[in-house]
């Protein structure tokens, strides 16, 4: 009972954050110099043309009208429609979330691997050189954000031993045969191996970008709870059964560090989330993140709109859902 | 013959001088209970420390054997003395409410060592972990095999750790400071507890204490350490009626007596304390030459 | 234990030596940059076009890190670049160090609706995503210096509010700002003179660390276009540059890249050894 009134609560809050983001942009992007209609028209446009679209966009109206009608229309699920490709915002979004939502599990799922990898061995090898070298390597990874790192990569495995794409989702000229937008998980449900390696080793370049710093986060956090849990009796006790010092951290260790970890990791995740808008520009991604700069460059202000709050809406949504998990897994939470 | 001998035993907080432990010697017959007492700091949870193969990192050993029935522990190699420890000696922690794993049930946290190390069949290692709870006079076993430790009561979670100590039948049970954690109501049930399992098992017993009262209930003998060195190595009776050691008399006059609880207590004057180190630190000097 | 704390010890003042060298020197070479510059950053010649750095067969003398497409020495834009990026730097990392440390003593030591107004602020500026929101600032801006600043300074204040608040908060509950409040002083008065002196410490790490921040950003603003005008040399512009002409002309990413690299991680390690060093008791 508890439990579901802490989570109604918790929605509540994420109603009132997400209706805050919706009116700070909707005022930002009002101000925005430059007029997006005559932007739009051929140059001999007339100034009755310009009228007449500019109603159509209804950018005619006063601010706080124009965001009443607009909030009506996404009650509804209509976000309005782009002013560049007179698509609607909802379904032009929405063919790009899962190139950047393939793109953000990849990332997460590397920096798990890297991180969890790091912190396990550092913890194995406590006191000697390998800990300090990752150390200083996790120190490293951390001073630096996901778009230098990304620079980095593209030298080493784009230029100096160029095994890698470093621009795209998939080569241009393979054909697709696919029914939705999830390009990497529907090649492997569809067994095209071959579409699934082209998509990889396009993605893999950026996704590792993003993950390097996620990764030392992961490391530093992981291998800190670990090592105050490896002090506990309990894995002592463990020891004096016989076990492995690898089995004890694995099996005693682990699932008990690994919680205070996991609330930190919810939040360092929409940060990697909010750095694949640059990181999609840098690798020429074809995900949300580019559309939205291109959004912002071509003043296309239904467009930018509705990315944001769909922006918003992840990393509420990842935070709901990482409050939860936690929840869930904490067995003396679960049984309170 | 001793079924665990310690000859010698030096440690030392790595790249320090600083000793630990210095060339203990201590004997625990088969079946016999021996207490290993000194203040806080003296070194006693380290020999245990150092018999179960748990030391901290940063202490090293320096030179010595630990003999546990016949066979010399430091001079196996690390996958080979977990096995044989994990078989033969068992460890009752000082504090329960760190000591069970709180993401685990109770069951598993008996049985693992059955199951994984001593490869038992799971439904055997079940039904020995239910009796042992029986045991321990754990009301419901099978209700508090599947609870989480955060379920139980200290109290509780302490008998279940002697029941999983005694669970392997080990030769050999190490006590660090098994009640100093709980409550003084409790204190007393549980040590009766220890005490007449260790009857029960015939299981040879080294109980790491501050608390010579408690000694002087459980245990059969016992060693005084002052400064990782041992200072007197006794019988119970031996050592009430005439500790040998002006430390070890000093000490018993600090401690309050069972049978006269209200007597008057002296602390351990610091002339003692002095004599006691410049004692040590001349039987350093005359090891090393 | 002892071991370790101490060796930490010994390493610490070597990485808070080199990082501070490297930013001085930094420093030095844009304050200087008319004098020591070998070249005039905007003069074009496009004869002398994505020319190699000296060790490489076909470079020119004089353009000792070679030049772009447009022939403009790259050593020469690299320390005007320089200058704007720790103008940015100093500027946006002081304005937002001061309006978001504000924000969070408010928040943390008078709580009330202050800290409900202040926090749900933050948790708004949480759901943004902030590449995003800063190039849409530049874009709501224009392009120019204060607007790189304004854009900083609207999206970090949070990274200080939301530590300064906990702080504060901590540090609030303690027994000798009760006898502070019992002595008669007035609530914000007990703020600046009790609670201020001993949040200063994280303030000035947040301040370094958010210096290293302010340079990335301004780089990835100027790598998408919006920073300030195209011409003006910039270290993202120049990224940005050498990123499209990566397979002809690598030098013209490598070295802003490098520069770049060394700098941010100064600003971050020079923090974190403060950090170390400010905190006796090693976590």
């Amino acid at each position: 009972m508890q439990f579901l009134q802490s989570v109604l609560l918790r929605l509540c809050t994420t109603l009132i954050t997400l209706a805050g983001v919706a009116v700070i942009v909707f005022f930002v992007i009002r101000v925005v110099p430059g007029n997006p209609i005559a932007m739009m028209l051929p140059p001999g446009a007339t100034e009755a043309d310009v009228a007449r679209l500019t109603a159509l966009y209804g950018l005619d109206k006063s601010i706080p009208q124009q965001f009443l009608i607009w909030l009506s229309g996404v009650v509804q699920g209509d976000f309005g429609t782009s002013i560049t490709t007179k698509q609607p915002v909802l379904q032009l979004v929405l063919s790009r979330l899962p190139a950047t939502l393939e793109l953000s599990v990849m990332a997460l799922i590397i920096a798990i691997i890297i991180g969890g990898f790091m912190a396990l061995t550092g913890t194995r090898l406590r006191g000697s050189k390998t800990e300090a070298a990752i150390d200083i390597g996790n120190g490293m990874a951390l001073s630096v954000p996901d778009f230098l790192w990304g620079l980095i990569l593209i030298l080493a495995f784009g230029v100096l031993i160029p095994i890698f794409h470093i621009s795209g989702r998939v080569t241009p000229s393979l054909p697709l045969p696919f029914s939705t937008n999830f390009y990497l998980t529907e090649s492997l449900l569809r067994l095209r191996f071959d579409l699934w390696l082209d998509i990889a080793a396009h993605m893999f370049m950026p996704a590792l970008a993003l993950a390097i710093p996620l990764a030392a986060i992961i490391s530093q956090l992981l291998k800190q709870s670990l090592k105050e849990t490896m002090h506990l009796d309990y894995v002592t006790l463990a020891r004096t059964k016989g076990y492995s010092e690898t089995h004890v951290i694995l099996r005693e260790a682990l699932p008990n560090a690994i919680l205070p970890t996991l609330t930190l990791v919810g939040v360092q995740f929409t940060f990697l989330i909010g750095g694949t808008v640059i990181i999609e520009r840098l690798f020429s991604y074809e995900g949300l993140g580019n559309m939205a700069i291109d959004a912002v460059i071509n003043r296309d202000l239904p467009l930018i709109q509705g990315i944001v709050i769909l922006f918003a809406v992840i990393f509420t949504g990842v935070n709901l859902l990482v409050d939860l998990t936690y929840a869930a897994l904490n067995p003396r939470l679960r049984h309170a | 013959m001793s079924y665990l001998s310690i000859r010698n035993l030096s440690a030392r907080l790595k790249g320090r001088p600083d000793q630990i432990l210095r060339r203990v010697s201590l004997e625990v017959a088969a079946g016999e209970v021996r207490g290993l007492v000194g203040e806080s700091g003296a070194g006693k949870s380290m020999i245990g420390k150092a018999i179960l193969g748990t030391l901290p990192q940063s202490v090293e050993i320096t030179g010595g054997q630990i003999i546990l029935d016949g066979t010399d522990l430091l001079a196996l190699p690390a996958a080979q003395r977990r096995t044989l420890i994990g078989a033969k000696c068992a460890l009752i922690p000082q504090d329960p409410l760190t000591a069970l794993n709180p993401s685990r049930r109770i069951g598993p946290q008996i049985t693992n060592r059955l199951v994984d190390i001593l490869h038992w069949s799971r439904a055997d290692a079940e039904k020995r972990a239910r009796d042992l709870l029986a045991e321990v006079q754990i009301p419901d076993p099978e209700r508090v095999m599947r609870s989480y430790p955060h379920e139980l009561s200290g109290g509780m979670r302490q008998r279940i750790l002697i029941a999983s100590a005694f669970a392997a039948e080990p030769k050999l049970i190490i006590a660090d400071e098994p009640t100093t954690a709980l409550d003084v109501t409790v204190q007393k049930q549980i040590l009766k507890l220890i005490a007449a399992m260790q009857a029960r098992h015939g299981t040879a017993l080294l109980f790491v204490t501050h608390d010579l009262g408690v000694v002087s209930k459980v245990c059969q003998s016992l060693s005084v350490l002052y400064a990782g060195y041992v200072l007197e190595d006794s019988t119970i009776p031996e050592f009430f009626h005439a500790p040998k050691h002006p430390y070890s008399r000093a000490l018993l006059a600090a401690t309050p007596k069972y049978t006269d609880p209200d007597g008057s207590l002296t602390p351990v004057s610091d002339a003692v304390i002095a004599a006691t180190r410049a004692e040590v630190e001349a039987a350093d000097r005359s090891a090393h030459v | 234990m002892l071991d370790g704390r101490s060796a930490i010890r010994r390493k610490l003042p070597a990485r808070l030596v080199l990082s501070a060298t490297w930013l001085t020197l930094l420093t030095l070479a844009a304050i200087c940059a008319p004098l020591i510059a070998p070249k005039d950053p905007l003069a074009q010649d496009l004869f002398l076009g994505q020319l190699p750095p000296f060790w490489l067969q076909g470079h020119e003398p004089g353009y000792l890190l070679g030049t772009d497409s447009l022939g403009r020495d790259v050593l020469s834009r690299i320390l005007y670049g320089a200058r704007l990026a720790l103008t940015v730097a100093l500027t946006a990392g002081t304005i937002t160090c001061i309006i978001g440390a504000t924000m969070g003593l408010l928040a943390g030591f008078l709580r009330g609706w202050v800290d409900i107004l202040i926090s749900r602020a933050i948790d708004i500026w949480m759901a943004f995503p902030p590449v995003l929101f800063s190039i849409l600032l530049i874009a709501v801006l224009g392009p120019s210096l204060t607007s790189i600043i304004i854009a900083i300074v609207v999206i970090d204040w949070t990274r200080f509010a939301r530590v300064i608040r906990a702080e504060a908060m901590t540090q609030g509950a303690m027994d000798y700002v009760a006898s502070a409040q019992v002595a008669g002083r007035t609530r914000l008065s007990t703020m600046v003179t009790e609670i201020l002196p001993n949040v200063l410490p994280t303030i000035v790490v947040l301040l370094t660390l958010e210096m290293g921040i302010s340079i990335i950003v301004e780089a990835i603003l100027s790598f998408v276009n919006l920073s300030i005008s195209t011409d003006d040399p910039t270290w993202g512009g120049m990224i940005a540059e050498g990123r499209a002409s990566i397979h002809q002309a690598w030098w013209v990413l490598v070295f802003p890249l490098i520069t770049l690299f060394l700098t941010v991680l100064s600003f971050s390690q020079l923090g974190e050894g403060l950090k170390d060093r400010f905190d006796p008791v090693l976590r």
